[in-house]
C-alpha cells in the first residue's frame, strides 16, 4: 500500500516481480539452472531483462504450461521438465520457482516433487530447491531472498566447517569478488551465498557451457549449517525469512545482521565483524583503501557539500546509498523504494539519523510515478539509481543519474559497477562528484577546463 | 556433427537436402524445459499494440508483466507518448483471492482523467483468465462513463503463444476500426499493417508512399493514434507487413469491409522495391503515372545505395550468417539481403514460422542450411558452432549467445535502435553487418585464438605456476 496516495494503479513500477529474484539467487549456485513453474512468457520476459542488465547467457526453464495445463495442473509438464533439465544441461541443482499462474491454480508443488522423487527415484536426481514465488506476492527482492533460504533449507547440514557465512544480498558481480579479496585479506575462510561474480560476468567461452561456470559450491552450501556464523547483509530484512535466519534457527549458528557494506560507516562495521571472526586486525591493504577514501572524502567534499540528492531501488541498497549520502555531506531529500518491508524508515534513521539535521523523506512501496511527482518539489540536484528513473526523473529534471544497482539496462558494464567496501565508496563518491562537476561544467559557458 | 539435442524436436529441425520433400514440424507448443526463446499470448498483444501512442495500456495482473515491457521497445511516436509509461493493477493477494474487477475500474477511471487517452486498452494476464474478472463488463462500463473506447484485450499468457496475442491484439484493433468519419480520404490510399516504427522506420516507408502520391490513412501501429485507426476503413488498401503480427487484422477488414490487402516486407532492396512496386500496380487503374514515380523512386534511391554497398562487400564476401527472429517473413528479407553483401546464410529459423513459411526459406536458401522451429539456446549454440558462422541475427537473448562464442551480432529485434527498413535501413544492415563482422576482437577469442581467455582455468604449466598459492 502506498503513502497515503488514493492511487490504485501502478505506473512504472520501481520493482520487478518476485520470481525474477528467484532466478538471479540461483544462479548464483554451482550448476543450478533457475527454472520457473508457469507459463512460457515469464522465463522469457525475466531472461531478456536480465540479460540486457549482465549481457551474459542467462537460460531460465520453464515447464511452459499451455492452456490445458492451466486447467487440470501442471504437474506432468513440470516433471517432463525437470527431467529435460537434468538430461539436457546435467544440472546439479535446479532453482524451482513458483509464477502467479501456478500459485492461482493450486499447483502443490511439494507434493508434485514427491511423486517425481519416487517415480524417477532411480536415476541420480540433482538437487531442486524450491521456492514459493506468487508474482502478487512481495517484490523480486522476496523472491531473492527466499530462494536463498530455500536453497539452504534443501541443503544445508551440520557438518562442521571454518568458513564464515556471507549472505551478500542483491549485489554486483564486481561486488562479490571484492567481497572475496576481503575475505582472503583477513585470512578468513567464507562461503558467499548467491556468487555470480563469474556466472553472470564469466569469460569467453570456447564451446558454449550449458550452465555458466561458478556459482557457490553446492558442498560449500552444506556444510553452512556448521558455520562459525552467519554474516546477512541488509537492514530491512526480516530473520524469519532470510537463509541466516534459518541456518540460526535449525544450526545455532550465529547471524549477525549488518547493513549492506556502503560506504564508508556501513563498510567499517562490516570490517570490524570480519575482525572479530578472523581475529585479526584490518589488513593493511584495506586500512589503505580506507586511509585513500577519507583522503578522498575530504578532497571532494566541496562538490557535493548541501548537494540534494535522491535516491530508490531495493529497500536495502537505498539505505546503504542514504547512509553514504549522508556521510559525504550530500542532502537526501528522499528515499524511496517499490518494495514495502515496512522497515525502511526506522533504517534510514538508523544510518544517517546521527549526520543529517532533517531526515529525508522516505517512501515505501511506490512507483516511479510518485517518485516524479514528489521530486518536482523536492528539486534534487543528483540522482542515485538503476537505469530505470532515467526517462522519467533525471531526463525530465536535468539532473545528473548516478547509475548503481539493478537494472543498468542504457550504459556498459554494470556487472563491473562495485558498491560495496571502501573501494565501492572510493568508486561511488568519485562518481557522485565527476557527476555534480560534469553538470556544472555543461551548464556553463566558459568553458572551464579546471575545476 | 549434426546431434540431435531434443529427440521430441526432432521434426522441428530440418537441414536442407535437394533429394527429399520438405518438411517440418511447427506451430507446436514449446517443449517443458528446453529454454524456448518464445514469450506468451500477453506479449504478442503487447508488441502489436504498444506502438498506439495516444492509448492507454493498462496490464491488468501483478506486476512483473507491466514491468518486463516498461518502454523496452524503440517505437516511435511523432506525437503523444503515453505508450512510453507503464500501467498495470499490480494484483495483489487479495485481489486474487476476491477478484480484481473493482481495483480495475477505479484504476481506468484515475487513469483516464490523469492522462486523457484517446482510448485505452486492457491487457488480460494469466491470473486474470484464472480468477475469472469479467473484462468486458469493467470496459463497457467504464466506456459509457468516459466516453472513449475501452478495449479488452484477451492475452492470458498461457493460452498459447505469441501467434494467439496478435490475433487477440488484432480482434482489439477491429473493434477501433469503423468508428471514423472517411469522407475525406483519397481513393489512392493505404493503411501500413505490420510496422512498428522501430528507430522511426514507418516515417521512411511513409515517406515513399507519400513521394509516389499514396495517401497513408493509419500506421498500424508504429506511431499510431487512436483517430487514424478508426478511419483506417476509409483506405483502398492494406499493406502488411510482419507475417504473423497483423495480418488476422487485415483478414477482419477484407471480411467486414471489403478493403483487399498485400503483404509487403520493407527490408532489403527486391522486398523493399516491391512492396513500392506492388502498391502501385494495385493503384495503376486510377493513376496510370504511379508506376513510374514509383520506378523513379527505387531508381534514385539505389543509384545512392548500390555504391555504398559494394564497398561493405568487398570487405564481407564469403563470410557466413545466421539468422533466428520472431517471425518468418522478416527470415526471407534477411537471406536475399545478406546476398547483396556477398553473404550466405547458412543457419535460418523463428520462433513462430508456418508450415508454408518454413517451405519458403528452403526454396531461398542452399542446400546444407539448416532450418528450425522454435529453438533454444542449446541448439542455437549447436548450429553456430557447427556451420562456423561470422555473424548471427536476433534479439536480445540470442546475443550473448553470439558474443559467449565469439560471434557478431546484429539486433533485429524489437528493442533495436537503427531503422534497417527502407533503402536507407539497408545501408544501416550493411554498416552494421560489417562492424561487427570486421571487428578486430573474434581474433582475441579462443574460437579464434585457439586459447582459452578464462583467467578461472588451471595452472596448465607447474615450472611456472599462476598463483602464489601454488609457489612451494
Amino acid at each position: 500500500m502506498k503513502d497515503g496516495s488514493p492511487f490504485v494503479s501502478t505506473t512504472n513500477a520501481c520493482k520487478l516481480c518476485t520470481p525474477l529474484g528467484a532466478c538471479l539467487a540461483f544462479k548464483g549456485i554451482e550448476g543450478c539452472v533457475p527454472f520457473l513453474h508457469g507459463s512460457q512468457g515469464c522465463a522469457t520476459y525475466m531472461r531478456r531483462y536480465i540479460i540486457s542488465h549482465f549481457r551474459e547467457p542467462v537460460d531460465i526453464a520453464s515447464s511452459a504450461l499451455g492452456e490445458k495445463n492451466a486447467i487440470y495442473g501442471g504437474g506432468a509438464n513440470l516433471k517432463k521438465g525437470l527431467l529435460n533439465v537434468m538430461d539436457k544441461y546435467g544440472a546439479k541443482a535446479i532453482g524451482l520457482a513458483t509464477t502467479c499462474l501456478t500459485e492461482t491454480i493450486g499447483d502443490d508443488v511439494k507434493m508434485i516433487l514427491s511423486e517425481f522423487r519416487s517415480e524417477f527415484g532411480d536415476l541420480s536426481l540433482p538437487a531442486i530447491l524450491p521456492v514459493s514465488t506468487p508474482s502478487y506476492s512481495g517484490t523480486h527482492m522476496d523472491g531473492f531472498t527466499g530462494a536463498l533460504r530455500a536453497a539452504v533449507d534443501v541443503l544445508a547440514g551440520e557438518e562442521k566447517t571454518p568458513a564464515v557465512n556471507v549472505l551478500s544480498g542483491f549485489v554486483s558481480p564486481e561486488d562479490i569478488r571484492h567481497l572475496k579479496t576481503i575475505c582472503r585479506a583477513f585470512c578468513l575462510p567464507a562461503t558467499i551465498l548467491p556468487d555470480y561474480s563469474d556466472t553472470l560476468d564469466g569469460g569467453a567461452w570456447e564451446e558454449y557451457e550449458k550452465i555458466s561456470p561458478g556459482g557457490t559450491p553446492i558442498a560449500a552450501i552444506r556444510a553452512m549449517g556448521g558455520a562459525p556464523a552467519s554474516l546477512e547483509f541488509g537492514r530491512t530484512l526480516d530473520p524469519a525469512r532470510t537463509a541466516g535466519g534459518l541456518l540460526e534457527e535449525r544450526f545455532g549458528v550465529k547471524r549477525l545482521g549488518l547493513g549492506l557494506p556502503i560506504g564508508l560507516r556501513e563498510t567499517d562495521a562490516f570490517m570490524a565483524a570480519l575482525e572479530e571472526l578472523s581475529g585479526r586486525c584490518l589488513p593493511r591493504a584495506l586500512g589503505a583503501e580506507r586511509a585513500r577514501l577519507v583522503d578522498a572524502l575530504v578532497d571532494g567534499h566541496k562538490y557535493v557539500a548541501g548537494k540534494r540528492c535522491l535516491i530508490y531501488g531495493e529497500e536495502d541498497l537505498a539505505v546503504g546509498l542514504a547512509s553514504f549520502a549522508a556521510e559525504i555531506g550530500l542532502v537526501p531529500v528522499l528515499v524511496a523504494s517499490g518494495g514495502s518491508s515496512g522497515r525502511l524508515t526506522s533504517a534510514v534513521a538508523a544510518v544517517s539519523g546521527d549526520i543529517l539535521r532533517e531526515q529525508p523523506q522516505v517512501a515505501s512501496g511506490v512507483d516511479f510515478y510518485e517518485i516524479a511527482d514528489k521530486a518536482k518539489t523536492l528539486a534534487p540536484d543528483l540522482i542515485l539509481g538503476n537505469s530505470k528513473g532515467y526517462r522519467v526523473l533525471a531526463k525530465e529534471l536535468n539532473v545528473p543519474l548516478v547509475r548503481v544497482g539493478f537494472p543498468i539496462h542504457d550504459r556498459f558494464g554494470a556487472s563491473r559497477v562495485i558498491h560495496l567496501g571502501y573501494r565501492g565508496a572510493q568508486s561511488l563518491f568519485d562518481r557522485v562528484a565527476n557527476a555534480l562537476i560534469e553538470k556544472k561544467q555543461a551548464d556553463s559557458d566558459i568553458g572551464y577546463g579546471y575545476i | 556433427m549434426e546431434q540431435v539435442i531434443f529427440t521430441e524436436r526432432a521434426n522441428q529441425i530440418v537441414r536442407k537436402d535437394g533429394a527429399v520433400d520438405f518438411t517440418i514440424a511447427c506451430n507446436r507448443d514449446s517443449l517443458a524445459g528446453a529454454v524456448s526463446q518464445r514469450a506468451c499470448v500477453f506479449c504478442g498483444s503487447r508488441v502489436v499494440l504498444y506502438p498506439i501512442a495516444d492509448a492507454l495500456h493498462l496490464v491488468h495482473g501483478p506486476i512483473g508483466c507491466a514491468a518486463y515491457t516498461w518502454d523496452i521497445r524503440g517505437a516511435l511516436s511523432s506525437g503523444p507518448e503515453l505508450h512510453r509509461l507503464s500501467f498495470s493493477t499490480d494484483l495483489k493477494e487479495k485481489d486474487v483471492i476476491f477478484g480484481g474487477e473493482k481495483k480495475l475500474y477505479q484504476a481506468l477511471t484515475e487513469l483516464i482523467a490523469r492522462h486523457k487517452p484517446s482510448a485505452a486498452f486492457v491487457y488480460s494476464t494469466c491470473i486474470v483468465g484464472i480468477i475469472g474478472d469479467d473484462l468486458n463488463a469493467v470496459a463497457k462500463r467504464v466506456e459509457a462513463e468516459q466516453g472513449i473506447p475501452v478495449i479488452p484485450v484477451a492475452s492470458e499468457g498461457f493460452k498459447g503463444n505469441k501467434r494467439e496475442g496478435y490475433h487477440a491484439a488484432c480482434k482489439a484493433l477491429s473493434k477501433l476500426v469503423g468508428r471514423g468519419d472517411v469522407s475525406a480520404v483519397s481513393p489512392l490510399s493505404v493503411n501500413i499493417l505490420g510496422d512498428f516504427n522501430l528507430a522511426g522506420e514507418i516515417w521512411i516507408i511513409k515517406d515513399y508512399y507519400q513521394r509516389m502520391g499514396v495517401e497513408v490513412v493509419a500506421t498500424l501501429t508504429g506511431d499510431g493514434r487512436v483517430a487514424d485507426i478508426e478511419k483506417a476503413h476509409g483506405a483502398a488498401l492494406n499493406v502488411v507487413q510482419c507475417s504473423g503480427a497483423t495480418q488476422d487484422l487485415a483478414v477482419m477488414m477484407q471480411e467486414t469491409y471489403g478493403t483487399p490487402f498485400i503483404r509487403a516486407s520493407y527490408f532489403g532492396i527486391e522486398d523493399m522495391s516491391q512492396a513500392l512496386y506492388d502498391v502501385a500496380k494495385f493503384f495503376a487503374e486510377k493513376d496510370p503515372g504511379i508506376m513510374d514515380r514509383a520506378k523513379a523512386l527505387v531508381r534514385d534511391e539505389l543509384s545512392m545505395l548500390y555504391p555504398k554497398l559494394q564497398e561493405y562487400k568487398k570487405d564481407l564476401k564469403g563470410k557466413k550468417a545466421a539468422v533466428y527472429v520472431g517471425g518468418a517473413f522478416k527470415a526471407f528479407s534477411l537471406v536475399k539481403s545478406f546476398r547483396h553483401l556477398g553473404m550466405d546464410v547458412v543457419v535460418v529459423g523463428s520462433q513462430t514460422g508456418t508450415e508454408e513459411d518454413y517451405k519458403e526459406l528452403a526454396a531461398i536458401t542452399d542446400e546444407g542450411t539448416i532450418i528450425v522451429d522454435d529453438a533454444n539456446p542449446l541448439e542455437l549454440s549447436a548450429f553456430i558452432k557447427e556451420k562456423d558462422v561470422d555473424i548471427f541475427v536476433g534479439g536480445v537473448k540470442e546475443r550473448p549467445i553470439a558474443f559467449k562464442l565469439g560471434v557478431g551480432f546484429c539486433d533485429h529485434n524489437h528493442e533495436r535502435k537503427e531503422a534497417l527498413e527502407g533503402f536507407a535501413g539497408m545501408l544501416n544492415f550493411a554498416r552494421e553487418v560489417h562492424a561487427t563482422v570486421m571487428s578486430p576482437v573474434w581474433r582475441f577469442t579462443p574460437r579464434r585464438s585457439g586459447k582459452a581467455a578464462s583467467a578461472a582455468t588451471s595452472c596448465t604449466s607447474p615450472e611456472r605456476p599462476c598463483d602464489c598459492a601454488e609457489v612451494k
